[in-house]
């Protein structure tokens, strides 16, 4: 029943000047499957995700305490290397911002920094992740074109692409497909499922028919505490508490 | 009802009036540099140093003030840039999580930017004489460095503050730096930094009351550093305070000539700023 956690969260308490955004989480991400975070609008879902990759750190005013551990490792101790554990996560923003480069360089970025100087192997991984987020037909013609030239469907794939070139063992992504249209957002939630065979991925959504369609877990978040965590069908079916019950309703019907 | 009417229609009235006072007071001093300058403009004025007899009346023209007025501003404005992408991306970017800091940090550059240029010159003057310089292209380019640094801060400051959240958040996430991050940012503001660059150009080609005690003046090229540099506003201050009508002229054309340089960099700038806003949507 319960699988290997690859995020493990321990007593994590996040506090932005006055306000107590999140209190005394405790959850096991698990490997290797899509897990979902749901909540109202300033529950706290986004502030848990960017802890996990402590982009939460550039936030004026930000108090963390407790434990994230990623494959066993605290990432909040001070001995921890930052752009190590980031690069450990892909992160998938609401909107896509390619950075102000070619396509090429894009995708070339994030393995380039981490000293990969060969063109040929660049040449590579590049063909490798446009391929494994379907953008490579589309594209393979103008890989030295601006990526702002693409569509905004195509540009949220090639941030994806950028984000796996480093190599990444999770996926975070935060309301990725809100500023898609319906046929962009299929394909990238078709992507995260196929992804899941070798990556850990996290979601943030405000869509529970999305968080139905790609997730195998579920985690209600409310008021900055979890409220519930389990397999999809069952928060979302059969959920236990009564907040659930009352979000999982008010969305349905 | 014929009150409202009334009010109405005295506000119209001042409003228009307001607009074209300025409007006019443009297009007035612009054409009084024009229909007194154009007379005296010919190429000698764009092509020549002052010869023998320049401020009596006699040939040359105000070549050594042209050239040393792009020096002094082209050089405070590389070096400003020097030191103002440095401190624009600290604030920005270093700072994170101590706004105390970084918003001392702004209005102190906010008040820099409304010291009066004269005093940057006077503390100019102030280093110069410390230094046993003198009156130098250098010490012209140090005192309006000081005048152009805030012009620059505060620009880049803003238009560091467009780039969105996300857009660094991408970098940092792919296990950038926050020096490989601000690289990213700086390539997405380009347009900006040259808006600035354009900006602080502008500014440091009019002013005169930096350069009055720093650049000194000279009727040659300055061909060092160490050497005077005769600038455009102080040309003109010259020439127009001479009795002879000749010179007095050719006050009025190089005040023609330093108008449409910073004219050609308002519009240029401006059209940047345009393109650059574009960019960000």
């Amino acid at each position: 029943m319960t699988p290997t956690p690859h995020i493990s969260v321990q007593h994590l308490n996040v506090h932005i000047g006055n306000q107590h955004i999140l209190n005394d989480i405790n959850i096991n991400i698990p490997d290797k499957k899509v897990t979902s975070i749901i909540g109202p609008s300033g529950c706290g879902k986004t502030t848990l995700l960017k802890s996990f990759n402590r982009l939460l750190d550039n936030t004026a005013g930000v108090k963390i305490t407790g434990k994230v551990l990623v494959d066993g490792e605290d990432i909040y101790d001070p001995k921890a290397e930052i752009t190590h554990i980031r690069k450990k996560m892909g992160l998938l923003s609401q909107r896509p911002y390619p950075l102000p480069m070619s396509i090429y360089d894009n995708v070339a970025y994030g393995p380039r920094i981490h000293g990969i100087k060969k063109k040929q192997i660049l040449d590579q991984l590049v063909e490798e992740q446009l391929k494994a987020t379907g953008l490579w037909n589309e594209v393979k013609d103008r890989l030295n074109a601006s990526a702002n030239r693409l569509s905004i469907g195509q540009q949220q794939r090639l941030c994806l692409a950028r984000g796996l070139a480093v190599n990444p063992e999770i996926i975070l992504g935060d309301e990725s497909t809100s500023a898609l249209d319906p046929v962009s957002t299929s394909i990238i939630e078709d992507l995260f499922i196929n992804l899941k065979e070798k990556y850990s991925i996290v979601l943030v959504t405000h869509i529970l028919r999305q968080a139905r369609r790609v997730s195998d877990y579920i985690i209600f978040v409310y008021g900055g505490k979890v409220i519930e965590f389990g397999p999809t069908e069952e928060v979302l079916l059969n959920p236990q508490a009564e907040l659930t019950k009352e979000y999982v309703k008010g969305f349905i019907s | 009802m014929i009150r409202r009417k009334a009010e109405e229609w005295f506000f119209k009235i001042l409003m228009i009036l307001a607009a074209i006072i300025v409007c006019g007071s443009f297009f007035l001093i612009v054409g009084t540099i024009f229909a007194k300058g154009i007379p005296y403009m010919n190429l000698d004025m764009l092509t020549k140093t002052p010869g023998g007899g320049f401020y009596i009346g006699k040939e040359g023209g105000i070549l050594n003030a042209i050239i040393g007025s792009l020096y002094v501003a082209g050089g405070a404005t590389v070096l400003g840039l020097f030191i103002s992408v440095p401190v624009a991306i600290f604030i920005n970017m270093y700072m994170n999580g101590k706004k105390f800091l970084s918003d001392s940090l702004r209005v102190a550059f906010d008040v820099l930017f409304g010291i009066p240029s004269i005093v940057y010159g006077a503390f100019g003057f102030l280093i110069m004489v410390y230094f046993g310089f003198r009156a130098s292209l250098l010490g012209g380019i140090i005192a309006v460095t000081l005048l152009v640094i805030p012009i620059l801060v505060r620009t880049l400051d803003e238009v560091i503050g467009t780039v969105p959240q996300e857009l660094s958040d991408a970098a940092l996430s792919l296990g950038a730096t926050r020096w490989e991050m601000a690289k990213v940012v700086l390539r997405q503001i380009k347009p900006g930094i040259f808006t600035a660059v354009l900006l602080s150009f502008g500014r440091a080609i009019g002013d005169v009351a930096s350069v009055l005690f720093t650049a000194g003046f000279s009727d040659n090229i300055p061909t060092s550093l160490h050497e005077p540099a005769a600038t455009l506003p102080l040309a003109i201050f010259f020439q127009l305070s001479s009795p002879v009508e000749e010179v007095q002229g050719r006050g009025y054309a190089s005040a023609l000539i330093l108008t449409i340089i910073v004219l050609i960099i308002t519009v240029l700038s401006e059209i940047l700023i345009k393109k650059f806003s574009k960019h960000k949507s």
